[in-house]
């Protein structure tokens, strides 16, 4: 594919003055996967989610994680997980999703008034 | 509900100081800008590994070339994480590396300058570096969410390539005349470069308001530069070094330093691609891309294998 290029300027430059140039592509027949990756940063704590990566398969997820998520020692033990295995909500219907909780104040500890000898309760 | 509803929920938002995380609504110039500004720094943190690399084997003794290794990592993992957070919005890295190569997206010009001698090495580190953090510490609280997040991350591990540029300059400045003078050589290449890094004037920049607004960006490019002219003005004296600029000059009144008149001629023809290395750096990336293409092929050729053999295992 020939591609006529009509250079944009990024961040605060503006665009304008831009030119042109021609630039032969190629396309990969191959693309590498997405993965989610949680780092446990240590013994006794979650897994967090800390980002994500290409990587062919789980175990060089598992290797490129290592890499590119702890060269300070930031974790203990690494979850990968293909990215399309994620189901999300949708943050558009978050009003109905989480509506049953907000009218039950009596879930609250603080609900409950109780007398001063046993507030420590 | 029409658009302007929701572009007004949206700005309620981020006046507010809520997140915007990626699969809420969010107008589409928001989104493109996004995609622009976060692909085009993550191209930056690559494109930014070639000058550095260039000295990795040449480095004066072992200690720094490990340093030089760790940090020239870490701005791999950089461009990575940032990569990943243009892409919750939409963009696959395939489009972001090829607009790289193609030259239609752009990465910091200040990696189209060469790397002549090992004190320009300390002088990345200390001024190109600590130039990048100041933007980067505004960015930490950027709206977009991944955005944000990348650039915490960032910033923990950017502060170690300034104090590391500035001590291997400080060894420098207290050696030998001619290790002084390579010293003072390099701040002089590297120091209005580095000023370029925040881009044009305010007067001429014509995305920031918007990007403003929206709080993608926190601070104007005069501001920035303004700060980052405050601080290494000061540290050059711990060098006993100067800095190129004779209207370099701390004015009582506005409680800064004044300084001289970038060349902005100059800034517009490495934007346009006539730097010193603008056509060696995309080489170069394009070359390492080509080139490892069949490492990539065979890599899923091999993955395909292993998941088809132990389906076999398992039946
Ligand atoms: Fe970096
Ligand atoms: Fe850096």
């Amino acid at each position: 594919m020939n591609l006529l290029i009509r250079k944009f300027y990024y961040g605060d430059i503006p665009e304008e003055k831009g030119g042109g140039s021609y630039y032969q592509t190629e396309q990969d027949t191959t693309t590498w996967p997405l993965w989610e990756v949680f780092i446990r940063s240590k013994q006794g704590l979650d897994h967090k989610h800390v980002g994500s990566l290409h990587a062919a398969d789980a175990q060089m997820a598992i290797e490129n994680a290592r890499d590119v998520y702890t060269r300070r020692m930031e974790g203990v033990s690494i979850w990968v997980v293909e990215s399309k295995h994620i189901t999300a909500s949708n943050p558009e219907e978050a009003g109905e999703l989480y509506e049953p909780a907000a009218d039950k104040v009596y879930r609250h500890p603080t609900f409950y008034q109780l007398p001063d000898e046993v507030n420590y309760m | 509900m029409p658009v302007q509803d929701f572009e007004q929920l949206f700005q309620q938002k981020i006046d507010a100081e809520v997140k915007i995380e990626p699969k809420d609504w969010m107008p589409d110039a928001y989104r493109k800008t996004n995609i622009r500004q976060i692909s085009q720094h993550a191209h930056s943190e690559i494109v930014g590994m070639l000058p550095e690399g260039n000295w990795i084997t040449r480095a004066p003794s072992l200690k720094r070339k490990a340093i030089l290794l760790a940090k020239v990592q870490d701005e791999a993992g950089h461009g990575l994480y940032l990569y990943s957070a243009a892409e919750t919005l939409g963009m696959s890295r395939d489009e972001m590396i090829n607009d790289l190569h193609s030259g239609k997206a752009k990465y910091s010009s200040i990696f189209n300058y060469p790397t002549l001698t090992w004190a320009d090495i300390g002088a990345i580190g200390w001024l190109v570096d600590g130039a990048a953090i100041m933007n980067q510490v505004m960015l930490c609280r950027t709206s977009y969410g991944p955005y944000a997040r990348a650039m915490v991350r960032i910033c923990k591990e950017e502060s170690f390539h300034q104090r590391q540029g500035f001590e291997s300059l400080l060894v420098l400045s207290k050696g030998t005349p001619e290790q002084k003078a390579m010293c003072q050589d390099a701040i002089n290449r590297w120091w209005w470069p580095a000023l370029m890094m925040f881009g044009p004037k305010d007067s001429e920049s014509t995305n920031s308001d918007q990007s403003m607004k929206w709080k993608i960006k926190r601070k104007s490019n005069d501001e920035l530069r303004q700060n980052f002219v405050d601080m290494i003005a000061e540290q050059v004296k711990v060098l006993g070094m100067t800095l190129p600029d004779p209207a370099l000059k701390w004015n009582e009144e506005r409680k800064h330093y004044d300084f001289g008149e970038i060349n902005w001629e100059e800034f517009w023809n490495v934007v346009k691609g006539n730097g010193p290395c603008n056509k060696q750096r995309l080489e170069a990336r394009r070359k390492a891309h080509e080139n490892g293409r069949w490492v990539r092929e065979a890599a899923m050729a091999h993955a395909a294998k292993l998941a088809e053999r132990r389906k076999q295992e398992a039946a």
